[in-house]
């Protein structure tokens, strides 16, 4: 019974960032992808995909008590595919064509016959350009790191 | 009064159709695309995504070239848009302490963990205009430093060891996080209301009050405890998902301005602080707008109000530029019934003046 | 929380177009009391959830609205869970603290004076009851006037709450403050605002 808790923990992590890879990709590369790997595109639409608002918030300090600063465009999806299984996806911004596709993916991933493969083909590669542009900017970033060194100072 | 005018409408549409021709300016030029905005007015865009109070970055880079690059006439054309859209929830706080830094930097300590990134800045730049860049040169791309990824605590936490610091702000307990865009303004605010407001407010505005207090109008001694630029990755909670579902990132940006309080009766001499955050690349806002959160706390620390940025209903209520700009710029529209009014009521002033005037000049002549 | 497919199926197949003819159709019975709207059967939710409510819900609650339950919609975990699917709507525990009320039996329901009435300088902070009415036609009659209506008009939807007339008539005298009602039966809709008097009821 605990172990079976655990598992559920750890898949639906897995999922969480499955969608995260998914949301932070750009319309064109989960496109180009999905092309790549032939997946099917039709899915019965049950909400959207639509585009709306998110109110997004900070902590007072930075970690004291919340507040709103400002508001950012989402865009969700949920689909049910043929089989059943419902995919749903957010997003920032307003691509509805990737909010569509996300949702599929999900819906798929969900799918203990088809998730292996939705990991390889869609979320791995996306993962992996994630993670490859994320070291660029922070290699960048830490070349702009000040190095001190204090001057000799008084007499010896 | 307001009394129904027509009349106008060719000329309306005529004007309009001028606009679009002054905007797209010599056809030998090329148009402007969406995406050159995006990248290459990176900061204008940042702005208005900033004061617009929305982040999209293609939005606001359509709001720049519609408003020919009146940034606030853009800011407003972005407003306008927000309020067609559904809202589908708040999304839980960014954590800045996790945020993907790309600028970092401490005007108090020399070594911090983390250490001081300059990023994409324009300090230490001359100032001096940049011929090669008007002719397109090529840009070559920039350095990379191999280094362990290194964690970088706010050094808000730092002072916190010794305890010389306040501590991050806190709100009674059961305070329902405020909302400007749902619930009108009323004064006294809580700070969370306050914040929300200056995220938004004028950066004009916002930096000459700052610049006010350190010129003495108001008590301040600020410090730049830290700025830190990144990206920060937003998560929103829906019920039809067992976990917080990934939005993607946003860029903010985040000032701790540490100021030194002498204390009052109910706290001791410490260090408070003023906070800045901001949607985007925007250091002198997030600036601007942690000095004006301190000098607006001065009520909370027992603080004379004795100057403009401590004043809270002044400044929240003339920070938003969309508003300042709806109601000056109405003055330009017809009052001409109010000014018929005005001009009668001046007329009759003038006559009751010479009138006196007159009978004075009698008075005066019998008297001699 | 995983939710089951069948209860978030059945919302508006076009959200813009459904929702613009449902407000349409609740505004003029607003407009004009005692008028019955037809509206189109557009939203197909769980039981208790009626499709002319859950039509009316769609169109008028989003997430800035929260929204009381009647016990018998409280109990169905599908009406809940297609409602905040959809609507996004945050559920209020306390009747005071909702902008809507979604009542499914409401001859079982609690006194209006218990919803949100206003205030004095914000009347428009005020419920709005969405009751799932069985017929417009089949109950006694009830003969309206005030704003809105020429003369008089007349309705007869079952079930009421209790005492309803007598509890009207508090409303009523609460003015500017007070409750609106919006009668959803199969396919129409009628609307009490709560301007409107109702004069007699009929035998």
């Amino acid at each position: 019974m605990k172990n079976g808790r655990r598992e559920e923990a750890e898949r639906s992590a897995e999922r969480k960032a499955a969608m995260a890879a998914l949301a932070m990709a750009s319309g064109g590369e989960i496109r180009r992808l999905w092309d790549a790997a032939g997946f099917e595109t039709d899915a019965q639409a049950l909400r959207g995909p639509e585009t709306g608002l998110v109110t997004v918030r900070g902590r007072i300090g930075g970690a004291g008590a919340p507040f709103n600063f400002g508001e950012a465009t989402v865009t969700r999806a949920t689909v049910r595919l043929p089989g059943g299984e419902i995919g749903h996806a957010y997003a920032l911004g307003r691509d509805k064509e990737k909010a569509r596709l996300s949702a599929i993916a999900d819906a798929l991933w969900q799918n203990p016959a088809r998730c292996a493969e939705i990991e390889e083909k869609i979320i791995a590669p996306l993962k992996a350009s994630q993670a490859g542009a994320d070291e660029k900017r922070r290699t960048e970033a830490a070349a702009t790191k000040v190095d001190f060194f204090t001057m000799v100072r008084g007499e010896d | 009064m307001y009394v129904a005018v027509k009349g106008g409408e060719a000329a309306i549409a005529n004007a309009h159709a001028l606009l679009a021709d002054r905007r797209r300016g010599d056809r030998d030029v090329p148009a402007l695309r969406l995406d050159q905005i995006v990248e290459q007015l990176g900061l204008g865009v940042d702005r208005v995504m900033a004061e617009g109070s929305l982040y999209d970055k293609e939005l606001a880079a359509l709001a720049v070239m519609q408003a020919r690059g009146d940034m606030i006439e853009a800011i407003f054309l972005v407003r306008a848009y927000r309020t067609t859209l559904p809202r589908f929830g708040y999304t839980r706080p960014i954590d800045t302490a996790v945020m993907q830094v790309e600028r970092r930097v401490s005007a108090t300590y020399k070594d911090l963990p983390g250490g001081q990134l300059l990023g994409p800045t324009f300090d230490y730049t001359h100032r001096l205009l940049d011929p090669e860049l008007a002719g397109g040169a090529d840009v070559a791309e920039p350095e990379q430093r191999e280094a362990a990824p290194e964690p970088m605590p706010r050094v808000s936490e730092i002072l916190a060891h010794e305890g010389l610091i306040e501590p991050d702000g806190s709100l009674p307990d059961g305070h329902v996080t405020g909302d400007i865009t749902r619930e009108p303004l009323e004064f006294p605010m809580e700070r969370d209301i306050r914040l929300q407001a200056l995220s938004r407010g004028d950066e004009g505005f916002l930096l000459a009050l700052g610049y006010s207090t350190q010129r003495g109008y108001g008590r301040s001694h600020p410090f730049v405890g830290e700025i830190r630029i990144g990206e920060v990755e937003l998560e929103l909670d829906v019920p039809e998902l067992p976990f917080p579902v990934t939005l993607g990132r946003i860029r903010v940006t985040e000032c701790q301005m540490v100021n030194q309080f002498k204390g009052s009766a109910k706290a001791p001499p410490q260090f408070t602080r003023g906070y800045g955050l901001v949607f985007g690349q925007s250091e002198r806002k997030a600036m601007a707008m942690s000095l004006c959160d301190r000098a607006l706390r001065a009520r909370e620390f027992g603080e004379d109000v004795v100057a403009a940025a401590q004043d809270e209903e002044f400044v929240i209520s003339h920070s938003d530029n969309v508003q300042a700009t709806g109601f000056v710029e109405h003055l330009k529209l017809p009052h001409y019934v109010d000014f018929q009014a005005e001009l009668d009521l001046v007329r009759r002033m003038r006559a009751g003046h010479a009138e006196r005037q007159g009978e004075e000049g009698e008075q005066r002549e019998a008297a001699e | 929380m995983e939710m089951p497919g069948q209860s978030i199926d059945g919302g508006f197949a076009d959200p813009v177009f459904d929702a613009q003819s449902v407000f349409r159709a609740v505004m003029d019975a607003m407009a004009r009391p005692g008028t019955v709207q037809p509206i189109g059967r557009s939203a197909s939710p769980p039981a208790p959830l009626t499709p002319t409510a859950a039509a009316v819900a769609l169109t008028l609650c989003d997430h800035d609205t929260p929204l009381w339950l009647d016990a018998a919609l409280l109990a169905s975990d599908a009406a809940k869970t297609w409602l905040g699917f959809h609507t996004g709507a945050p559920l209020a525990h306390n009747p005071a603290e909702a902008h809507f009320a979604l009542v499914c039996d409401p001859a079982e329901m609690i006194a209006l004076e218990n919803f949100a009435q206003g205030t004095q300088e914000y009347p428009d902070r005020s419920a709005t009851l969405i009751l799932a009415v069985e017929s417009l036609t089949a109950g006694p009659g009830l003969r309206l006037e005030g704003p809105g209506i020429e003369t008089e008009a007349t309705i007869s939807p079952t079930p009421l709450p209790r005492h309803f007339v007598e509890q009207w008539k508090q409303n009523h005298g609460r003015f500017p403050r007070g409750v609106d009602v919006i009668l959803a039966a199969p396919e129409h809709v009628a609307c009490l605002p709560r301007t409107t008097r109702i004069k007699t009821m009929e035998a």
